[in-house]
């Protein structure tokens, strides 16, 4: 079934102050849809990693934030995306450990872990983009790569 | 300066007060390493309870900190890191190595008194 967009916040990322501004944003969105506690710093911490991948490899993007249903299920959906020069090995990137920014090379492998679902597409010169979702009383972990 | 910098007795105690961009981060480091100097600290105490996320690049930065200071004669002491935080800095596969920690500023100057104090010094040295 298809997740319906209730409320959907974008913010665009093109500095280390806009980063903040995402996760902040994410943080205020999680609350609304009844996320409490640690799942929020959870939900944070993972839009600043993917934000902060942003600028460090594709310099500017934006992160989509949506609340979302699925069936009885609610959450949030996390979205950035950036026209970069996108990642040439993804298994690679989502290596821990592995960085080829100023990161410890957790960023990506790491917000994999803060979260439910992870999607990661990205292909050379056209740019990135990483779907992730938290749904609220949920602790399955799903990735999928393209 | 983002970061305000206490100077207590042979203390800095940096009382971090909002949400840092990487900037501040390392403004922070650099900031302190020079200050360690100039007042000539014993310790530093970098206390973070405000902080709502400590994401890989802020523990990357706190580590690289506490090992100038430390290469610089002093200790650091990190305080106040909340139990989320702590939660999600374990789901993230994030640590901050050696670096020392405490449940809150007074707890941190508890440890830098011990580890600063010269028996302790003496003690931790001839254990290593």
């Amino acid at each position: 079934m298809p997740s319906e967009a209730e409320t959907e916040v974008s913010v665009p990322v093109g500095s280390d102050a806009d980063i903040i501004i995402a996760r902040q944003q994410g943080r205020a969105l999680a609350e609304k849809a009844g996320f409490s506690g640690s799942d929020l710093t959870l939900v944070a911490t993972a839009i600043s990693e993917v934000a902060r991948n942003i600028v460090e490899h594709a310099r500017r993007g934006e992160v989509v934030l949506r609340m979302i249903h699925q069936g009885d299920k609610r959450g949030i959906s996390i979205v950035a995306r950036d026209e970069g020069p996108g990642i040439a090995d993804i298994s690679l990137a989502m290596q821990d450990g592995y960085s080829s920014g100023k990161g410890l090379g957790l960023g990506l492998p790491g917000a994999r872990r803060l979260v439910d679902e992870f999607e990661l597409e990205s292909s050379v010169g056209v740019g990135t983009t990483v779907r992730m979702k938290k749904w609220l009383n949920s602790h399955r972990s799903v990735a999928k790569y393209r | 300066m983002r970061v305000p910098i206490l100077k207590q007795g042979g203390y800095l105690i940096a009382s971090v007060q909002s949400a840092l961009t990487d900037r501040d981060l390392l403004d922070l480091r650099d900031n302190l390493a020079q200050q360690v100097g100039k007042f000539r600290s014993r310790g530093v105490i970098i206390d973070v309870t405000s902080l709502d996320v400590l994401d890989s690049f802020a523990v990357r930065t706190l580590r690289t900190l506490a090992q100038m200071i430390r290469l610089r004669g002093a200790e650091t002491v990190i305080a106040g890191i909340q139990p989320e935080i702590a939660f999600a800095m374990v789901q993230l596969g994030l640590d901050l190595g050696d670096v020392a920690t405490a449940l809150d500023l007074e707890e941190g100057l508890v440890l830098l008194e011990r580890r600063t104090s010269r028996g302790g010094r003496r003690a931790k040295r001839s254990g290593n």
